[in-house]
């Protein structure tokens, strides 16, 4: 069970028009099982393929022998990277302008990475023939420790670039270095810490797979696959592999959860598209739950550096961090080009700083490639894990309690819109009652009084808090980019003769229950209930362009989109009522889903008579063409800010060193809710992931660079018994560009929910003189550090 | 999907008839009870049988029996039956303790006491417990049976008594008199294997412990019953300190290693604080106290 306050916008009626708790329009079909996912999908003569990858982290290829496996009864083809080269396909760019190798040439570069595939009649036979495929593999060694590899002496990884003589990706700093500095120098208190943020992993339920089918006549490729941005990996196809774009289909069905696993372009979706081409037949790749963990997109994996500099009463004058960034064998972070470290610049967190810097070194390493959004909004999961960790070693060398020092530095409600030392703009916010109300849902006070009488008995009980500010909606297209596409989202809306609706979008739901809150947007702004609005997406030939869904963009962007687009049709809808009323436009009013005419409500149409008039017979009036629908391309003008305030308590067995978190408590500010019941659910699903982050999630590797999390066993993710009875709250404070008012809420928890669970753990441990240990904290790593012997986890 | 090699598959409708078969088919057949170990192995294709001997129809050995002065279990007992057996519960509440704690409810409906035992993972809870409880095992062949001690029964990690032609088809657990028995495992999440797990099952009378043994998981090759400890228990009269020692016995006699589970030094520290805590719940449960 979950106690949650009522909304305060909220109705209790099951079908509101407009905003409020409407059941999700998607869950009929998928609770009955009866969704269409990419494994669902079965076409006529449809081949199946299977990956070969490497045994090892780093080793040349010496030879492929394919002849078993292309004798197999069953095996249709067998590719290998010579194959793919002679095509000029054997390497495609990455999100950041890299390359990556489709399938390996030279060498592999990390375990698990794609040698050559197989495709045959049925999946079995293709699993079976990877067995008879041989490769000899001439070992190198491999360079596993990220702090060691920009030394003179070790391999280089990516000599297939030209004149690469190190392991060198990029440097990138923002804010003023010197100014920090001279902070520092002359501040009362300096903390610093390193702080790892280790590699994990987004892990959906449904891992990612494609059907590709290329139509032999016209040429035309249709791709149904797992991707979060179906028009964005549309062009990059185009791009890279010369298809004309027009006869490019691609079709996001149901998708099992995304997290920003399903943003990348993943060498199985080219293997698939070149086998269909080149076998004239529908082929489907399907990774299974090994490939899914060892080889596609993980998150994080930085090594962190960070000093804040304080008065010695804990006014926060400056934060300083120095990061090391592991970006696997391939450059594959998803970032708008102009931000390599995405928009890890807000480490600057909620508060009202005097200067503020960061430096960043990012290598590569015989890793998986990726470095994707994992529900982070581009690294700001990493960047306010920093601040909202070393605000708190500064409450621990100052005695002081961490809300207090939080509450004391907060940026005031009237510095917004407010501009941060590293060049954000913060749209809106009001920080305290947010806080303030946390702690009286936590009932803080008593918390600590509790916590006191336990320390006195030897108990370990602690409260973490953490204060986030997420930078959420991706563009303006000025700035943000990906591979060259702006960060902008179309929406398409056409109300049919009846008064029902189809508004069409760019983005794709993964689980967020777009199909839900874009109705009710439409509906909230025209009136016509969320049922008669059917909402498509995922498919490119039947919606507008735009980038798609992760680092929460959906709402901050596409519904701006979903709104103005409505707006755009209402107006019309208003001049069409004006000819049908015999009065001017000015002369209507606007009740949800109807004009009336002011002073005489007897007089009025629905926005369904208006749509039959559209439509229908008789004169519209002039210059007015018929129907009724519009389309927008919506660049956002900012990105928006969403806030919160969380209170995690623990209580630690000290014999055992097992971790129970007690309660969490989450205060959310998205600005103007659309359905409440939703909005829950995604903080629900967030603050699950930040405790498993914090107490079991890491992507380990042994000193070969093998991979130790291949499987659910291995790579752990929290059940519900791990995970307490949310305590969910909020605040509203709207967003002032958004037409709504709304801000995203797709990953304010993940980014939110970690350092309050690793606070809390802290805390606990405080009677250890422990100011800070590293993620994952299983109990076997807080024995350690109760024992003084923290390690850091890479 | 992960997605097994080609195999054979064979449904056993009687233990001779299955003994048959596997006798027939030699060392590339394989049982396949509750199928939670060997199916995923089979997935990840770390094992490759080419037959696969099906006795779930066995009804013959699912069961668990009083007879005498001791409780038998059939091979194919499932974890859900262990653990909702009251009869099991009054005797051996280390049972209903090991149970909650192993796998999930899907696992439990299926895993077999007869495929733990005989998977032989070093980790596996059930093992443990056996080894707590001095079980024996019933082990058949066309050529009868014969009867093995837990300690003889785990050869080495993965590998036990059971021969190519043979099949394990009951546990013998002897009953005594003032008998009490706990489990504590400790996991890094629900459904997690053992970090470290240790059973202790004690007999006791006039306040004095006459025998007792522990049974530790995931500290070295096999569960292991700990010579030492049992040596020390009997005669023994129970205190605070005396738990104590023992946890500090159970400890200096393992092997864990270190792994994503832990470090060989918390598993120690595991080993002793756990045994402490069972031992104690063992003594209090023998004394007729539900601790
Ligand atoms: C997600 C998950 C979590 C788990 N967590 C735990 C845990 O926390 N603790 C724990 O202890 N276990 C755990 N397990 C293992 C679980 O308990 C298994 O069910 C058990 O180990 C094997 O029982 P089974 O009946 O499924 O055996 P199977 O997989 O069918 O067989 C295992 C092996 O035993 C052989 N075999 C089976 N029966 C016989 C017989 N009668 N005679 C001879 N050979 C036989 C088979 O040939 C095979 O080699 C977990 C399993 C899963 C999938």
């Amino acid at each position: 069970m979950t106690t949650t306050e009522p909304a305060p916008d909220t109705t209790e009626e099951e079908r509101p028009i407009g905003f409020g708790r409407l059941l999700r329009k998607e869950d009929p079909r998928l609770i009955r099982g009866m969704g269409n996912f990419v494994d669902d999908i079965s076409l006529d003569g449809m081949l199946h393929l299977a990956i070969l990858r490497s045994p090892v982290a780093h080793a040349r290829i010496v030879s492929i022998d394919t002849s078993a496996a292309e004798a197999h009864p069953k095996v249709v083809a067998v590719i290998t990277g010579e194959d793919l080269a002679a095509q000029g396909l054997a390497w495609m760019p990455t999100l950041s302008n890299d390359t990556q190798a489709v399938l390996a040439t030279d060498k592999v570069r990390f375990q698990h990475q794609e040698v050559a595939f197989v495709v045959a009649e049925d999946r079995y036979s293709a699993r079976d023939a990877l067995e008879l495929i041989d490769v000899e593999y001439d070992w190198l060694d491999p360079v596993v420790d990220v702090r060691t590899a920009l030394d003179a002496d070790v391999p280089v990884i990516r000599d297939d670039l030209d004149g690469k003589t190190d392991n060198h990706i990029f440097d990138w700093e923002t804010g003023d270095e010197a100014a920090t500095n001279a902070v520092f120098d002359s501040a009362d208190v300096v903390v610093s810490e390193e702080i790892i943020y280790p590699r994990v992993h987004p892990a959906p339920m449904e891992t990612c797979g494609c059907v590709a089918d290329v139509e032999r006549v016209s040429g035309q490729l249709t791709l149904w696959c797992t991707s979060q941005a179906p028009h964005a990996h549309r062009t990059v196809y185009a791009l890279v592999a010369g298809l004309p774009e027009h006869k490019i289909r691609v079709i996001a069905p149901d998708i099992g959860g995304g997290f920003g696993n399903k943003v990348p372009i993943y060498p199985g979706y080219v293997c698939a598209i070149v086998a269909s081409l080149v076998i004239g037949k529908p082929v489907k790749w399907m990774e299974d739950r090994t490939e899914n963990l060892v080889s596609t997109g993980f998150a994080r994996d930085y090594v962190m550096n960070a000093d804040i500099a304080a008065t010695k009463e804990g006014k926060i004058l400056a934060v300083r961090t120095n990061v090391l960034a592991d970006h696997g064998a391939f450059n594959g972070v998803a970032a708008p080009t102009k931000y390599p470290a995405g928009f890890f610049g807000v480490f600057t967190g909620s508060y009202d700083l005097e200067a503020a810097y960061a430096k960043m070194t990012a290598v590569y390493t015989n890793k998986a490639p990726g470095g994707v959004a994992y529900a982070c909004s581009f690294r700001i999961t990493e960047a306010v894990y920093l601040v909202e960790r070393i605000v708190d070693c500064l409450a621990h060398e100052l005695d002081m309690d961490p809300a207090e020092l939080r509450l004391k530095n907060f940026i005031k409600p009237d510095q917004f819109p407010y501009e941060t030392k590293t060049g954000w703009v913060y749209d809106s916010g009001d920080y305290e009652p947010a806080m303030r109300k946390a702690m009286e849902m936590a009932g803080y006070d008593e918390l600590r009084r509790e916590q006191a009488e336990k320390r006195e008995r030897g108990e370990l009980m602690g409260i973490g808090v953490s204060f986030f500010t997420e930078a959420v909606g991706a563009g303006p297209r000025k700035d943000m980019d990906i591979l060259g596409l702006g960060m902008a989202d179309g929406c398409e809306l056409r109300i049919h003769p009846t008064g029902k609706a189809v508004v069409r979008l760019s983005v794709k739901t993964q689980g967020q229950g777009h199909e839900t809150t874009f109705a009710q947007i439409v509906a909230e702004e025209i009136g016509i209930p969320p049922e008669d609005i059917e909402v498509v997406h995922g498919d490119t030939d039947n919606t507008p362009f735009g980038l798609g869904t992760y680092g929460s963009r959906s709402t901050p962007v596409s519904g701006a989109a979903a709104a103005l687009v409505t707006r755009k049709v209402r107006d019309k809808a208003q001049i069409i009522a004006s000819g049908m009323l015999e009065v001017s436009v000015a002369d209507l009013q606007w009740d949800k889903g109807a004009f009336s005419v002011k002073g005489d409500p007897t007089k009025s149409v629905t926005i369904q008579d208006i749509a039959m008039r559209a439509h229908g017979a008789g004169d519209l009036p002039d210059g007015l063409e018929g129907g009724l629908e519009a389309q927008i391309c919506y660049n956002p003008e900012n990105l928006t800010y969403p806030f919160g305030a969380y209170i995690c308590v623990v209580d630690i067995d000290p014999d055992t060193a097992v971790v129970k978190v007690r309660r969490f408590i989450a205060v959310d500010d998205c600005g103007t809710q659309i359905n409440p019941m939703i909005i829950e659910g995604q903080v629900h699903g967030g603050l699950a992931d930040g405790v498993g982050m914090a107490m079991m999630e890491m992507i380990a590797f042994d000193e070969d660079g093998n991979c130790l999390g291949g499987s659910l066993m291995d790579y752990l993710i929290p059940t519900a018994l791990e995970t307490p009875d949310w305590e969910t709250g909020h605040t509203v404070t709207p967003s002032p560009h958004h037409p709504i008012g709304a801000k995203g809420i797709g990953e304010s928890a993940t980014v939110g929910s970690p350092p309050a669970v690793v606070n809390a753990i802290v805390d606990a441990l405080k009677p250890y003189g422990i100011r800070h240990a590293d993620m994952p904290l299983t109990p076997s790593r807080v024995w350690e550090a109760m024992q003084g012997n923290h390690t850091p986890p890479i | 999907m992960q997605v097994p090699a080609p195999f054979e598959y064979e449904r056993a409708t009687s233990v001779e008839h299955a003994i048959a078969l596997r006798t027939q088919l030699g060392e590339e057949a394989r049982f396949i009870a509750g199928g939670h170990s060997l199916l995923p192995m089979m997935k990840l294709r770390l094992a490759n049988p080419e037959y696969l001997i099906d006795i779930n129809d066995l009804d013959e050995l699912f069961y668990i029996t009083r007879a005498d002065d001791e409780i038998r279990i059939g091979a194919m007992t499932r974890h859900r039956e262990l653990l909702d057996s009251d009869l099991l519960a009054e005797h051996f509440p280390i049972f209903r303790d090991a149970e909650k704690v192993i796998a999930d409810p899907v696992v439990r409906n299926r895993g077999t006491l007869g495929g733990s035992l005989c998977q032989a993972d070093p980790s596996e809870d059930l093992s443990a417990v056996c080894t707590t409880l001095d079980a024996s095992c019933v082990i058949k062949s066309t050529d009868g049976e014969r009867i093995v001690s837990m300690q003889d029964f785990h050869v080495g990690p993965y590998e036990t008594a059971v021969g190519d032609t043979e099949m394990l088809t009951e546990i013998r657990i002897p009953l005594k008199a003032g008998g009490g028995s706990a489990y504590e495992k400790v996991e890094r999440r629900a459904g997690d294997w053992a970090v470290v797990s240790s059973g202790v099952a004690v007999w006791m009378s006039n306040g004095t412990i006459d025998d007792g043994r522990v049974g530790l998981a995931a500290v070295g090759p096999n569960t292991t019953s700990i010579g030492p400890v049992a040596e020390a228990l009997r005669g023994a009269a129970p205190s605070e300190e005396f738990y104590e020692q023992v946890g500090e016995i159970a400890a200096a006699n393992c092997s864990p290693q270190t792994d994503q589970r832990g470090t060989a030094a918390y598993k120690t520290h595991l080993a002793k604080e756990l045994t402490r805590r069972s031992l104690r719940r063992a003594v209090a449960r023998a004394q007729g106290q539900e601790a």
